[in-house]
């Protein structure tokens, strides 16, 4: 599947390829992966667990380097971290050594620069942490965590946000919450989105395509758009069309899992029946 | 490139992976530091009181002699009026273990900084470190005095050769606790080794170098008292030699007394000190 360049693109993976070298092998981690990210799209990634998502978010942030193909940024070439690009990371990852306020001055710390206090201030506002600078990470929730993350990924407005299963750890109300927070967020701000989750509905709700991976060695399987308005509602996630989508989705998540341990020799029935008895 | 390829496993760091120290974990008497109510200081008061009482009307019912043990009242007259001639002692001794502790935790610190980096290097000293760390530094003090006569010299040596390594041993177990996940976070900024380093690898390491600090000052005492009673004519240890020597005891123990509390002062001051930069952790 080449792909034709996207003259909108903000991001282009073009046939990228990792490859691990372990103690035990080389390990492809990623296969000639493609993908074209539009200006102000929000664009999901789901797959089996293991299949390279995090590989393939890393190659775009420039955190490591890819063993073939390349990731454009407005077509430059990624190679190495760029402050176009905040990172939102699996759990908040916040310094526990530091408050929040301090936590969010801390990319301005490495970068060089003055926060825009107007700005951070705003954020904190919007994901409803007014009053909590002074707070430490532990005295407060993981939600809120994750929230402080955000602004810490958005304080220095970057174009493109890479999130990594980034409510992943949080409940699924909390997280259903965090979702139309990005929405609202994103509505706000021009900003591309690239959002890794083994949420399905929070794929389909969140993003403008969700891309499915398969198993290792990853590779772009399919890429579904998801036509519906913005913003989001209950209502709209409770269509037929919406439940019709994510049935394809996951079928087809399955179905890679299913291809994966086809080969396998079904289970003889004396272990059937000794698993019956257990 | 190894270390950037690392992808942080968040949800494994999350559980119990032994990693995570405590500063109020080696508190022997942690609880004691934080005291609530006035009932707990009278109650602790109390037993202090019976304790020592105890001790002074058995040894005068059963008319212990002073040079076997003496009272506690004569040692806490003894140690008011003869601290005028203690107190110089005091000085020295303390001279010789701040020096002494200084040099060796700068030291310390510095090689477990550098060593860390480097895990090859780190294969090729550690086994001169754990000899430095379990032989009693106590016992160069002869040779040392022999090469520096009876100064403070050999026993700043003697002090920081016994802080050092214990301050390095710890402190590098400190640096070695790498966080991918905090460290990718730094990077995605584009922070520098250096950047990394300072933002992230040193502030993680805090809570067990401040324990280094605290076990290498204790070491450094023991061994500043330990070397004046080889050889000089000064510090507290000279004292306990002297008067010993000389069977005043209440003096004898006056020192001793002096010497412990100088010893928890330094586990105070470190326990403070965690607690306020390092409390992050618990
Ligand atoms: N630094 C590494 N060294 C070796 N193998 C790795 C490394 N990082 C990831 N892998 C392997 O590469 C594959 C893809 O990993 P990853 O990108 O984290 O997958 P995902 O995020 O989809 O779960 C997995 O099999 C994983 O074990
Ligand atoms: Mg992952």
């Amino acid at each position: 599947m080449d792909a034709v360049d996207d003259p909108n693109a903000k991001l282009t993976v073009r046939q990228a390829t990792k490859i691990y070298r372990t103690a035990s092998g080389d390990l492809v981690a990623i296969d000639r992966c493609n993908l074209d990210v539009r200006a102000r799209e929000i664009v999901s990634i789901v797959g089996p667990s293991g299949c390279g998502k995090t590989t393939l978010l890393w190659s775009m942030s420039g955190l490591h380097g890819l063993t073939a193909g390349e990731v454009r940024l407005d077509g430059k070439p990624i190679t190495g971290p760029n402050p176009e690009i905040g990172m939102v990371f699996q759990d908040a990852n916040l310094l526990p050594w530091r408050n929040l306020d301090s936590n969010i001055a801390f990319p301005f710390e490495i970068k060089g620069g003055k926060p825009d206090r107007a700005w951070v201030d705003h954020l904190m506002h919007r994901v409803g942490l007014d009053g909590f600078g002074a707070k430490m990470p532990r005295e407060l929730s993981g939600g809120m965590q994750q929230r402080a993350a955000l602004v810490r990924a958005l304080s220095f407005k970057p174009s493109v946000l890479l999130m990594d299963e980034p409510f992943g750890a949080l409940d699924s109300f909390t997280r259903e919450e965090m979702n139309r927070l990005v929405e609202e967020i994103w509505m706000e701000t021009p900003t591309t989105i690239v959002l890794i989750t083994h949420s399905i509905e929070e794929a389909v709700f969140l993003s403008d395509r969700v891309v499915v991976m398969s198993p290792r060695p990853g590779r772009v399987a399919s890429i579904h758009p998801v036509p519906f308005p913005r913003p989001r509602s209950i209502e709209i996630m409770t269509t037929r069309e919406v439940f019709d989508l994510m049935t394809t989705i996951k079928l087809e998540i399955v179905g890679e899992r299913k291809s994966l341990s086809a080969p396998k020799p079904a289970a003889p029935p004396s272990a059937a029946l000794d698993r019956a008895a257990s | 490139m190894s270390q950037s390829d690392t992808i942080p496993q968040f949800s494994k760091s999350k559980s119990g992976d032994g990693q995570s120290v405590d500063l109020t974990n080696l508190a022997a008497f942690s609880g004691g530091v934080g005291i609530k109510s006035a009932r707990e200081v009278a109650a602790i008061l109390l037993v202090a009181v019976l304790i020592v009482g105890g001790c002074e009307l058995l040894l005068r019912i059963y008319a212990v002699p002073e040079y076997v043990m003496p009272l506690p009242s004569s040692i806490a007259v003894a140690l008011v009026t003869e601290f005028h001639l203690i107190a110089p002692h005091l000085g020295y001794t303390l001279v010789e273990l701040l020096s002494g502790f200084a040099i060796g935790a700068v030291v310390g610190l510095v090689m477990a900084a550098v060593v860390t980096q480097f895990p090859f290097v780190e294969k090729i000293v550690a086994p001169y470190i754990l000899v430095l760390v379990t032989t009693p530094m106590l016992a160069l003090v002869p040779l040392l005095i022999l090469r520096f006569g009876f100064g403070y010299t050999p026993r700043i040596i003697a002090v920081a050769l016994a802080a050092g390594p214990m301050v390095m041993i710890n402190a590098a177990t400190g640096f070695r606790r790498v966080d991918a996940g905090k460290i990718a976070l730094a990077r995605s900024y584009g922070a520098s080794t250096l950047q990394i380093f300072w933002k992230i690898r040193a502030p993680m390491a805090l809570p067990m170098i401040l324990v280094g600090l605290m076990i290498g000052a204790i070491f450094g005492l023991l061994t500043a008292v330990g070397a004046e009673m080889v050889g000089g004519g000064f510090g507290l240890g000279n004292r306990l030699t002297s008067y010993s020597s000389m069977i005043q005891m209440p003096q004898f123990f006056a020192v001793v007394l002096l010497l412990s509390v100088l010893g928890i002062l330094i586990y105070v001051i470190f326990f403070l000190i965690g607690k306020k930069w390092a409390s992050w952790e618990a």
